[in-house]
């Protein structure tokens, strides 16, 4: 049932209080700044909110949605449509530059921009990742695969901390 | 069988094979040889249940009964599922598990490359997402394939046996029905034919490189398409689905 409280605000209102929700993993972030947050539309005074996974798995999909969800209702806004699209599929690219100054500050290597790791085989992986600690490119990765689906496992050879690298898809 | 009846068949083919596999990956999560692969197979597996929770959704939708992604997962009999025969394989030793990756993602790679161009729109948005994904799973099998096979004596000798009993069920992975028929006239699907060059290259490349030998094509199961298994997805289904049909209102 459409409900009159979604009119008090505009679209842009309703993405800007969204905008603010952190990232449920990599709190430094938010959702539009990662890219989950797509769109959002006013129907016949229904609140469409369209996001995307940035893994067909992501296991922060549950969390981003019921965020959403409870701000939404926090604003008086009832109803609302949270629709889940696969296509334009994400990618790191629609991370800003804001964002990847916060992933290095908090830690975590940012995706280096134009080195999409697009190559299947081997030999197509090799760049050198900055350690977000102590800057050092005197780095090697250690698995592909790190603790949660959008980044890898990397290790510095001059500070000898582990670090995450977001990886570029 | 109609369109619409094809299509379904094809979700539920995509989608229970990311399935199958993506639950025996799981059954390696904190089993791993080590932590760094440990964690690799749990984020392989979860991007495996991700892929099947979409094609699932979709079948759901498409039949129109109200059967939800979970409905189709937990409610079926093992008769019911399409998954391709080599992603119920048991995981077996690592070596076992890294040489059944390796043929399964290495198909879906090309396989999903060419649906990118599907003229269903959830089709192609899907395989555009998860082509992503099997890049990265079949790099790592690939990396993995290559260090035990041109590792030393015993790990080269552990992996080619791998390879030699799992290769009967891989002509499986390009076995079509009339589903692919109709699919293909729309060019909602691709003619698998068309694949298996593909991934003939893929593999050998990585066999070279592993020194290891692509076994001749003898004898070779079929029957996913019918619904046809071995008894290994009954064990399987017994351990996914005991919880749901345990406690059928359960909520999380």
């Amino acid at each position: 049932m459409p409900n009159g409280n979604a009119l008090k605000y505009t679209e842009k209102e309703i993405w800007n209080f969204l905008s603010e929700i952190p990232d449920p993993e990599i709190p430094v972030i938010s959702i539009a700044e990662l890219g989950v947050l797509r769109k959002v539309e006013i129907q016949n005074s229904k609140v469409v909110v369209t996001i995307t996974p940035t893994y067909s798995g992501c296991p922060a999909m549950k969390a981003f949605e019921d965020d959403i969800l409870k701000m939404l209702h926090e604003k008086g806004i009832e109803n609302p449509e949270i629709k889940t699209v696969y296509s334009p599929a994400w990618t790191t690219d629609w991370i800003n530059e804001e964002a990847l100054i916060k992933l290095k500050n908090y830690g975590i290597a940012p995706p280096i921009r134009g080195t999409e790791d697009k190559g299947v085989l081997f030999g197509s992986t090799i760049k050198t990742v900055n350690c977000p600690r102590c800057n050092s490119e005197n780095t090697e990765l250690t698995s592909q695969f790190g603790s949660t689906a959008c980044k890898a496992l990397y290790r510095c050879k001059d500070c000898l901390e582990p670090f995450d690298y977001f990886k570029c898809i | 069988m109609t369109l619409n009846e094809a299509l379904i068949n094809y979700c539920l083919r995509l989608g229970d094979s990311s399935l199958i596999l993506g639950q025996r990956m799981a059954e390696w999560c904190s089993n791993g040889p080590i932590l760094e692969e440990d964690i690799a197979m749990s984020n392989i597996a979860l991007d495996l249940i991700g892929q099947a929770r979409t094609m699932l959704s979709y079948a759901g939708e498409l039949e129109g009964e109200g059967r939800t992604e979970n409905d189709l997962a937990y409610k079926r009999l093992e008769r019911e599922f399409f998954n391709n025969l080599i992603s119920e394989r048991p995981n077996g030793h690592f070596g076992d598990t890294v040489i059944r990756n390796l043929l399964h993602s290495a198909f879906y790679y090309h396989l999903y490359s060419a649906l990118t161009k599907s003229s269903d729109k959830n089709i192609s948005a899907f395989a555009g997402k998860s082509l992503k994904e099997v890049t990265y799973h079949l790099r790592h099998n690939a990396e993995w394939v290559v260090r035990l096979g041109d590792g030393t004596k015993e790990s080269h000798d552990k992996v080619q046996q791998s390879l030699n009993d799992i290769w009967e069920y891989t002509e499986d992975l390009f076995a079509m029905n009339e589903a692919d028929e109709l699919l293909i006239s729309e060019l909602i699907s691709v003619d698998l034919i068309t694949i298996k060059p593909l991934w003939d290259k893929t593999i050998n490349e990585i066999f070279e490189r592993a020194t290891l030998t692509r076994p001749k094509d003898a004898f070779m199961q079929k029957g996913s398409l019918n619904g046809m298994h071995s008894e290994v997805l009954g064990h399987l289904l017994a351990e996914m689905q005991f919880l749901p049909r345990a406690y059928p209102d359960a909520k999380w």
